[in-house]
């Protein structure tokens, strides 16, 4: 049986989530998952969508002790599970709580944990023959027993390839790396309620108190459909009216590049990238940003990329579907007065 | 005053295309040069904050080449360096939490324990995730990670980060393990004056302690750039018309 820890996002089941619970499915065992949140959260939502993904059995956690979030609490929620249900493989998103809990889990086991998984696969004994035959041991493999995991390393721009032989297997899959699909066959979801038992000792770090946001956050950044972004090209502070504009034009959000934040230009929670925001929006529109690998890993999953930049052979021109060579100043707004015309 | 351990990691720049060592087994960082994460650079300006002139101490498990990466955390204010020599490929996240927990105690041992041990939340190269929370768990310590701004009053530190819901505030007691992610603190520059007092500064160098178990690695592969089939809409302001007929078939006008 493969455990998958997942979110709730909106009341539903996070986006993140689902795509763990369909990469889980894909190691061919049952799947059962435990949900991460606090109780009296209303879950049904998430359950039925946990029934989409095929899920056999849901988790739900109560209790006092988990009102206010503390890692090593739900690690040691997350590990009763393990040992009562026997799970071969705990699976979650790469989302800060999960990756989180999971190293935590790993910890308490001693067990190895895999981050941004890609793939997986049971090489060895546990293989599955091809064509529905029998399982039979994979003779030919000479990497031992265990789970293959293919994930990525630098940001996404070399690819690991590991074996998780303890058991469990722990892994993080990549967000957007995997598709959300729904299972031929609904699950049945049926619920179980853990009452847990929390040791003080994995209360020592809980969180004290939140402030919800003011200004904007990085959710509304993970989430948009449309994303106008802008790096060193802006020019400074004082360059990002256009791209602002367009945004609000188009529906969408701004995020910018790294030299953006660093430079103090824009606020650290609209930066795409490996220590940003990793975007998944339909159109994402680049301005001024060359695209090195820090940005890349942040952006890579847009559907449509259209460039605007100056450098024809900058690597986010030449990795874009489209492109307008050109300074974004003179371009923006020209497409600003175009879309007005347009009405 | 509080004793602060920051621990870095020297990996390989990934600002342009990225080689991998003849084994296939690293990535050569020899011709790019070698830096630390982001996130590792917060750690040791929150360190530098946090120590108030007390002793900040930055430690690495690396090649010899790492010394570079402790001089320049050195040259930002931090106080002493410890380098754990070895070929941080063959250590495992669990390898590494112990040789820097096997660290920790022998500093305590001798009478100069720290109170707070900050790491950046995941190495830019093999963004693992975990070594600090197996560090927490080796000492025995509390432990929270993606933290932005840290504070200390008397043994307690108040740690913030963003959660689901916005801004999350962490009271934990001390001695503590916390992981930071960038975003909370602008990592100052180095002075001349800096420069120099890190050249002087004191390095211990210590061997592993124990044999690494490695980490499963069985290969790397930098994955073939996705082939450029970018269309060119045009150049300058004449192509808005040609932007907005483009957004118009995406279906993103309606």
């Amino acid at each position: 049986m493969i455990l998958v820890l997942v979110e709730i996002d909106d009341g539903a089941l996070a986006l993140v989530s689902q795509e763990a619970l369909t990469f889980a499915r894909g190691l061919g065992e049952p799947v059962e998952a435990v949900v991460l949140a606090a109780p009296g959260t209303d879950t049904s939502a998430a359950v039925a969508d946990c029934a989409v993904q095929g899920v056999a059995r849901v988790h739900l956690v109560d209790g006092p002790d988990l009102i206010s979030y503390a890692a090593a609490a739900w690690a040691s929620v997350v590990a009763g599970v393990l040992a009562e249900t026997g799970a071969s493989t705990l699976v979650a998103s790469g989302s800060g709580r999960a990756s989180e809990i999971l190293a935590h889990v790993a910890a308490r086991l001693d067990v190895p944990m895999a981050a941004n998984a890609l793939e997986a696969s049971p090489v060895g004994e546990s293989t599955e023959a091809v064509g529905g035959q029998a399982r039979m041991p994979d003779q030919g493999s000479d990497t031992g027993t265990g789970l293959l995991v293919r994930r990525q390393v630098l940001g996404g721009a070399v690819v690991e390839s590991t074996l998780l032989a303890a058991v469990p297997a722990i892994l993080t899959v990549a967000g957007h790396a995997v598709e959300p699909v729904a299972a031929p066959v609904a699950g049945a979801a049926s619920v179980v309620t853990v009452t847990p038992r929390i040791e003080p000792d994995d209360l020592r770090a809980q969180v004290a108190s939140v402030t919800p946001r003011s200004g904007g956050d990085g959710a509304s950044l993970t989430k948009a459909k449309v994303v106008v972004g802008a790096g060193r090209g802006a020019g400074g502070p004082d360059g990002f009216g256009g791209v602002d504009a367009l945004a609000a034009k188009l529906g969408g959000v701004v995020g910018v590049s790294r030299v953006v934040t660093s430079l103090g230009w824009r606020p650290h929670h609209e930066q795409v990238g490996q220590t940003g925001s990793r975007i998944n929006p339909d159109l994402y529109v680049p301005c001024g940003i060359s695209g090195a690998i820090q940005h890349w890993a942040g952006c890579s999953s847009s559907k449509t990329i259209i460039a605007i930049n100056t450098d024809a052979e900058a690597p986010m021109v030449t990795k874009a579907a489209y492109a307008i060579v050109g300074d974004m100043h003179e371009v923006i707004p020209a497409i600003l007065a175009a879309l007005d015309k347009r009405g | 005053m509080t004793d602060v351990l920051v621990c870095i990691k020297r990996v390989p720049e990934a600002t342009g295309e990225v080689t991998l060592t003849p084994d296939g087994l690293g990535i050569d960082g020899s011709h790019a040069g070698y830096t630390v994460s982001p996130n590792e650079e917060c750690a040791v300006e929150l360190a530098v904050q946090v120590a108030d002139g007390g002793r900040c101490t930055v430690l690495t498990l690396g090649p010899a080449g790492a010394v570079d990466q402790l001089r320049a955390a050195l040259a930002v204010g931090m106080t002493d360096g410890i380098h754990i020599e070895g070929d941080s490929d063959a250590f495992s996240p669990a390898d590494v939490a112990r040789e820097v927990a096997a660290a920790v105690r022998a500093r305590g041992e001798a009478g100069s324990a720290y109170d707070l041990v900050l790491l950046g939340n995941d190495a830019a190269d093999t963004g693992d995730f975990q070594v600090g929370v197996r560090l927490a768990y080796a000492l025995g310590y509390p432990v929270v990670t993606g933290i932005q701004t840290v504070s200390v009053e008397g043994s307690t530190a108040i740690l913030t980060g963003e959660g689901p819901d916005g801004s999350e505030t962490y009271r934990v007691a001390l001695p503590a393990v916390v992981t930071v992610l960038e975003g909370g603190v602008e990592p100052r520059y180095p002075s001349v004056m800096g420069r120099m007092k890190a050249k002087k500064a004191p390095i211990e160098t210590l061997a592993p302690t124990t044999v690494p178990v490695g980490s499963g690695r069985l290969a790397l592969e930098v994955p073939p750039p996705p082939p450029n089939q970018v269309r060119i809409l045009g150049e300058g302001a004449a192509a808005a018309p040609a932007f907005v007929a483009t957004l118009a078939e995406l279906g993103v006008l309606r």
